[in-house]
Parts: structure tokens; C-alpha cells; sequence
């Protein structure tokens, strides 16, 4: 199939990249423009290891054709940092959380988890276990993964643990 | 890299129709979920895809009709079901079912007709959609009909719908969920990222008093080639009182279904499943239609 051009907003900034029609999204991000941030790692929706937030909407990478993202606003972890250096809260807290082992899951849930941290909504462990159980990760056993969540949306509103509808 | 040969982005409904008449090899493709995961495994190799994904305005939303039919746009997300105000004010179990397949990321992909156009037996909504009664509006270059859901499977994987035809519309009549409380029941092994080993739907409508079953749907998936309704069951308990219902409804159940032994399941232990998961269902739903059970 002849190559077509994808224009669309990365990690803030506009960019304009040739793909072939037959890439997923998952393989434009990664093959063309280096954010080797978003895993390989099922292919077929299962693992979330290449989670990103499409418009503000963490979806599995891997499933998305590179054809659906024209003109999209597409964030993933290398888009997280602040200018200076600085870690993204969710980022410090999965640092201060001991929440990474081998660390191949991570970037993932970190963009399931950035979308709840930017939701500007509260959420009990119960809610955090369920927005994360799109992600497998065989190392940690998911506690501190949860732990770090939950203190970088606690840092931030500090409402974390009394759930939506009870507040 | 998938193995694909062409992939056309359609502009509208009419486009979609056009290009599937043009070319025979050609099917929809909308979330992807299903049709990507195949072209994966090799089942669709060297497919040629025609994309409804960016038919939003067409396509997308779920919206109340002025005579009170709930409409269901076929490429709404599993995720726009389930927070849709107007889903959950009129047809609850569905947003429930919407709920459950595979995880968060995969529930912002998959949409609800694609569930439905995919005919798996064991696609979380196929059972409540049959329970609720749903009509499938289906539309081609030879016209627009309309396909009963109790119409629309065929066998494993199979719809009466054509190659060239675009699901376009999901309609729940009012009379089909007004005064109706359900339960939408999935069992599997684990929690999330899973297919169903048995999903079970009861929808019931209770006597004024709340403790007569004044009438009674209940559907299956997994325990037949195709989703079904246990008719002869659901026949045997309309009119009984909630307990009594709740006692007998699980055997009559099994009378009514052939489940399969497969790798995920044997037919015993689907078997008793579906004993288990009615009575569940049943006294779920009729709970939150008000009975004191």
C-alpha cells in the first residue's frame, strides 16, 4: 500500500510523519517516532504494556490503526516530564513507591494512571484496581503499583480513598 | 504490521455501503478489537478493510427516541454505553454488560455493534441485548432492513448479516425495558481480561405488590452455539411468586440449554452454571425491581 502522512499532536508538539496504512498505532509511535516508551508486548489487547492516551483516553496502542490517529492529541510517558527535568507526580510516586521491578509494564499503567490523575476525579483503591486491570505485570504482584497511585492522586487532591460517591 | 491489503477510510454510511458492494473481498472494520486480533492470528490475512471508525456523527451515541426507543449508534464505545445517561436511566444491565469485557483500554476500542456483528455466542452484551429484545437495523446498496435479534445469529461466529451490510442502528423499544430490572451475570476465571464462560442476563417485571414474577426474559450466552433464551423455563415461572421462582428456575434452565465441553469449560461444570447463575440472576434482578429477597 502506498505510504500516507500522519499528522498529529505528540506529547504537545505537531509532527508530521509518513506510515504505511498496515501500522498500528503502536508501531508508528515506537518504529518512526522512537518512543520505545510504548511496549511490544501482547499485540492483540491484553497486556496494556502500550498503553497511551489518545486524546486524553488511555487505549491500547497495539489495536489502533496509525490511520484512526489524524489529527490526534497522543501523550505518552516521554511527553510526562516538565521542561526542567522534573518527574510528573505519578512518575515520583512509582519512584518513592518502590512500584517498578523489571519495569516492562510500567510505561502503560503509568498512562492508565495519568489518566486518572488528570480526571480531576477521586478513587477508592476498589476504583484504582479496576482503571488498572487492563495491565498485566508479573513482577510486582500490583500493591505497590496501587500504593503509588494512590499517594501521586492523593498528593494531588488529597481526597484519595473516599471514593466518587461519597464525597 | 498487520496483514492487510487495503484499508479505506470511509466518508460517510453511504461511502461504507458503496465500497463493500465494490469490492467482494471486502469487510467493516469499526473499534478494531475483533477484526485486528483475527487479522493477527492470521484469520483475516491479506484482509481489505473498509473503516467506519471515524463515523461519529452517523454512527455514535445513544440517544432516546420521541416514542421512547432507546437508540444505540453501533460504533459507540463498550465505555459510552455504560456512562451514558440515557442508557442508564433506561436499559441499566446493558451499561452493566458493557462493563465487563476485557479491560479499561479495551472497552474505549470495542464497541457494542461490533460486539453484536462478531456473533460470538460468548460477547458480553449479545445475552442482555437478547434478553432486552433489541432490533438490528442493517443497511446496504440494496437498502436498509431490520433484524429482530432472536433473528440475527446463525451458529458460532455467523449472523444472518451480509458482507456488504453496515450494522447501523441498535433500537430498544420502550415496552422492551420500561418497567423491567435486570441483572447481567458473567462468570470467569478472572475478573478482567476475560472472555465469559457462562454470562447469563434476567430481566423481570414484577406484580404491583413486588412479589409475583408478572413476567420474566431470561438469556444465556455460552450455553449454545448461539446466545438464546430459556423459553420453556421462563414460561414456568411467570406468574409464581419471587421465592418459588427463584427456587425452580435454575433446573428448568438446564432443561432449556446445550452448552459445549471446550478447553475453557466442561458441559457439567457449564452445566451447573447455569443452575447457579439464573437463580443469582434472577433473585439479583428482582432485588432491584423492589422484591424483599
Amino acid at each position: 500500500m502506498d505510504m500516507r502522512i500522519l499528522s498529529c499532536t505528540l506529547n504537545g508538539k505537531p509532527v508530521q510523519v509518513g506510515y504505511d496504512p498496515r501500522e498500528s498505532l503502536l508501531d508508528t509511535l515506537r518504529d518512526r517516532l522512537h518512543m520505545t516508551s510504548v511496549k511490544r508486548g501482547c499485540e492483540v489487547g491484553e497486556c496494556g504494556a502500550c498503553t497511551v492516551l489518545i486524546d486524553g483516553v488511555a487505549t491500547d496502542s497495539c489495536l489502533y490503526l496509525t490511520d484512526w490517529a489524524q489529527g490526534k492529541e497522543i501523550l505518552t510517558v516521554e511527553g510526562l516530564q516538565a521542561a526542567d527535568g522534573t518527574l510528573d507526580p505519578m512518575q515520583q510516586a512509582f519512584v518513592d513507591e518502590f512500584a517498578v521491578q523489571c519495569g516492562f509494564c510500567i510505561p502503560g499503567i503509568i498512562m492508565s494512571a495519568v489518566e486518572m490523575e488528570r480526571s480531576g476525579k477521586t478513587y477508592t483503591r476498589d476504583e484504582i484496581r479496576k482503571q488498572l486491570s487492563g495491565h498485566l505485570c508479573r513482577c510486582t504482584g500490583y500493591q505497590n503499583i496501587v500504593d503509588a497511585v494512590e499517594k501521586a492522586v492523593n498528593v494531588l487532591d488529597g481526597k484519595v480513598g473516599q471514593g466518587v460517591e461519597e464525597k | 504490521m498487520y496483514d492487510i491489503e487495503s484499508l479505506y477510510e470511509a466518508t460517510s454510511v453511504e461511502d461504507a455501503c458503496r465500497a463493500l458492494a465494490e469490492d467482494p473481498q471486502s469487510m467493516v472494520i469499526a473499534g478494531g478489537t475483533d477484526v485486528l486480533v483475527k487479522c493477527r492470528e492470521g484469520k483475516f490475512a491479506g484482509a481489505h478493510l473498509v473503516s467506519i471508525h471515524g463515523l461519529n456523527d452517523e454512527l455514535d451515541g445513544v440517544s432516546l427516541a420521541a416514542d421512547g426507543t432507546v437508540e444505540i449508534g453501533p460504533i459507540t464505545w463498550f465505555n459510552h454505553v455504560t456512562t451514558s445517561p440515557v442508557a442508564q436511566s433506561t436499559v441499566q444491565t446493558l451499561c452493566d454488560a458493557c462493563d465487563t469485557p476485557g479491560g479499561p483500554q479495551l472497552r474505549v476500542s470495542g464497541t457494542v455493534g461490533g460486539n453484536i456483528c462478531n456473533a460470538a455466542t460468548s460477547a458480553d452484551t449479545a445475552s442482555t441485548l437478547y434478553a432486552y429484545g433489541a432490533l438490528l437495523d442493517v443497511r446496504s446498496v440494496r437498502g436498509m432492513r431490520t433484524i429482530p435479534i432472536e433473528e440475527w445469529y446463525t451458529g458460532p461466529g455467523r449472523s444472518v448479516r451480509e458482507r456488504d451490510e453496515v450494522l447501523v442502528k441498535i433500537r430498544i423499544p420502550r415496552d422492551h425495558y420500561e418497567g423491567w430490572t435486570g441483572h447481567y451475570f458473567k462468570y470467569g476465571k478472572r475478573r478482567a481480561l476475560e472472555i465469559a464462560t457462562m454470562g447469563c442476563c434476567c430481566l423481570v417485571k414484577l406484580s404491583d405488590d413486588k412479589k409475583c414474577i408478572d413476567d420474566i426474559r431470561l438469556a444465556f450466552g455460552v450455553a449454545a452455539p448461539t446466545p438464546i433464551r430459556a423459553r420453556n423455563a421462563e414460561d414456568a415461572v411467570r406468574g409464581l411468586a419471587v421465592e418459588e421462582a427463584v427456587e425452580k428456575i435454575g433446573k428448568l434452565a438446564q432443561q432449556d440449554t446445550n452448552p459445549r465441553d471446550s478447553w475453557r469449560a466442561s458441559k457439567e461444570f457449564r452445566l451447573q452454571l447455569i443452575k447457579e447463575m439464573s437463580k443469582r440472576s434472577l433473585t439479583y434482578a428482582a432485588r432491584k425491581g423492589g422484591a424483599d429477597i
